[in-house]
């Protein structure tokens, strides 16, 4: 029960860092959305048994959070979420790839490496996804996707599903609460009632839409989501783009690590 | 539409469970008449704002409203003039602002920027919280939220004004605040509701529904005090009218018939 309404003020949460006034905010959302799917294009792009090259991509999620004040909380908890999924999807790694790999003269299984690099680069582009809804709202997304020319079924559905899941999640809270009043002395929810339990919340839900959908319809509402003065992008937008692309290209190009490794063990000899 | 007029001709509606919840209303109000539409629970009443605004279509009859006919060619035009204040204000507010929530009606009709900016404002400080304008929704009071609904409305510049239950879950301060805000309005009000002693103070006519069908339409002080038709329409007089619990007597200004 707690969990629902935790999961209702944790979106609303996200709502509220949106809002919120920084360098990072006040940037074009497509500029921010354009360095995120840049960011993760490259991520992705790396070799299968690359750790130590993924380093520098970690400076990208740290200074957004940095720079839109953003707080790692809230991001870290809706990466746990998401976390087993990744690890479901390199789990099996460790049991086929059973080769072996020289790191640093100690032999490591190829098997955990590719693993650890694919906890490493899900967890970076799910935490930069993170962050790009944090600093400028579904709204701004929907705006920039707009301005890629996705096709406006797709942001509206979007748009929707994101209003309605705090819907759904409302007339769950409701219903379970009125069980748990009247279910002494269990835990969780019986078996037999799932089906009625589920069936009602999902008939509530659908009526709650109907209404929402009524009201907006009722204020002129046509299928597009017109969120006020569209903001131009400003040189300063274009940069960050150019700065970011540049940043990500020359550290897939070169590895950063080991050149900066291979630079002070050079000095220091 | 020079004369906002919202006329039901032979309205007759009924649910796919084969419900009849209308049957054959008809009734036409006038500019700027705050009219209250009033019944027991199931009359019919919130069938009847649905049909008035085109959310339902009846089956029979016909919505005119400022002698235009509301029929799907029709729907959008009249949508523009017609506000509808919902009864759960949460239904009304989808947005992250207020300020976005009422800016959302006048942006579907591209207005420009600046023009809604204006109407924005304006609709917030008519009805007094222009100061939560870039407060998110569901951190408001039910007070509160249902100024809000109202502001989204006012933003749209309506002629007639639709107010599903306007009082319903509201405490005695906020409920006075919203009768002296509705008080303030020029524009047609059409009202449901079971508090009638709100009907009372605001609405000048009521029409009386009781199982889809209208059984008194006239003026407020004479249908809201004629004790014997209330109770046939399941209802009571208005609490200011009745007799005080601690000394007995009546309001010297009630005439029960």
């Amino acid at each position: 029960m707690s969990n629902i309404v935790n999961a209702i003020y944790n979106i609303r949460q996200f709502d509220e860092l949106a809002r919120q006034d920084s360098f990072i905010h006040r940037l074009h959302p497509l500029a921010k959305l354009l360095a995120t799917l840049v960011y993760t294009v490259v991520l992705v792009s790396y070799d299968k048994y690359a750790i130590i090259a993924l380093l520098p991509f970690l400076f990208f999620p740290v200074f957004v959070a940095a720079a839109g004040r953003i707080p790692a909380g809230p991001v870290l908890k809706r990466l746990l979420y998401v976390e087993p999924m990744i690890i479901c999807v390199g789990l099996l790694n460790p049991l086929f790839d059973r080769g072996i790999t020289i790191i640093l003269g100690h032999a490591v299984s190829s098997g955990w490496l590719i693993f650890i690099s694919i906890v490493i680069k899900g967890s970076l582009a799910v935490t930069s996804a993170l962050l790009l809804i944090a600093t400028t709202g579904m709204d701004g997304i929907a705006l920039s996707l707009r301005e890629l020319k996705v096709p406006k079924i797709f942001v509206l559905q979007l748009m929707l599903t994101y209003r309605y899941i705090s819907v759904l999640l409302e007339e769950a809270a409701r219903t379970l609460q009125a069980y748990s009043l009247r279910a002494f002395d269990t835990k969780g929810i019986k078996r037999v009632v799932w089906g009625p339990l589920l069936g009602q919340i999902l008939l509530r839900t659908l009526d709650r839409a109907q209404r929402i959908y009524e009201a907006m319809c009722l204020r002129g509402f046509m299928g597009e989501y017109h969120i006020g003065q569209e903001p131009r992008p400003k040189p300063g937008d274009i940069m960050y783009v150019m700065g970011w692309g540049t940043f990500f290209a020359a550290s897939r190009a070169v590895n950063l690590p080991l050149w900066l490794g291979n630079l002070l063990t050079g000095a220091l000899k | 539409m020079s004369h906002h007029i919202t006329e039901a001709k032979e309205l007759f509606y009924s649910y796919p469970d084969g419900h009849r919840a209308v049957n054959g209303i008809s009734f036409c109000i006038h500019h700027g008449e705050s009219v209250g539409i009033i019944g027991a629970n199931g009359a019919g009443k919130s069938t009847l704002l649905m049909l008035l605004n085109g959310i339902l279509t009846p089956f029979q009859g016909d919505v005119i409203i400022g002698e235009v006919k509301l029929n799907k060619s029709t729907l959008n035009m009249i949508r523009q003039r017609l506000g509808m204040v919902f009864q759960d204000p949460d239904d009304q507010l989808f947005m992250t602002t207020v300020y976005d929530d009422v800016a959302f009606g006048p942006r579907n009709l591209k207005i420009d920027e600046p023009q809604v900016e204006r109407r924005v404002l304006s609709a917030l400080e008519q009805v007094g919280i222009a100061h939560l304008k870039d407060r998110a929704p569901f951190h408001l009071s039910a007070g509160e939220k249902r100024a809000a609904a109202i502001a989204t409305v006012l933003s749209m510049s309506p002629d007639i004004l639709f107010l599903d239950e306007p009082t319903s879950s509201l405490d005695p301060k906020s409920r006075r605040r919203l009768m002296n805000i509705l008080k303030g309005f020029e524009h047609t009000k059409i009202i449901t509701s079971h508090d009638l002693d709100m009907v009372l103070e605001l609405c000048s006519r009521v029409i009386v529904l009781k199982n889809g069908q209208v059984i008194a339409d006239g003026p407020a002080k004479d249908i809201l005090t004629n004790k014997k038709m209330m109770e046939e329409a399941g209802l009571e007089v208005p609490l200011s009218l009745q007799k005080c619990p601690v000394c007995g007597k009546t309001k010297p200004d009630a005439d029960f018939r």
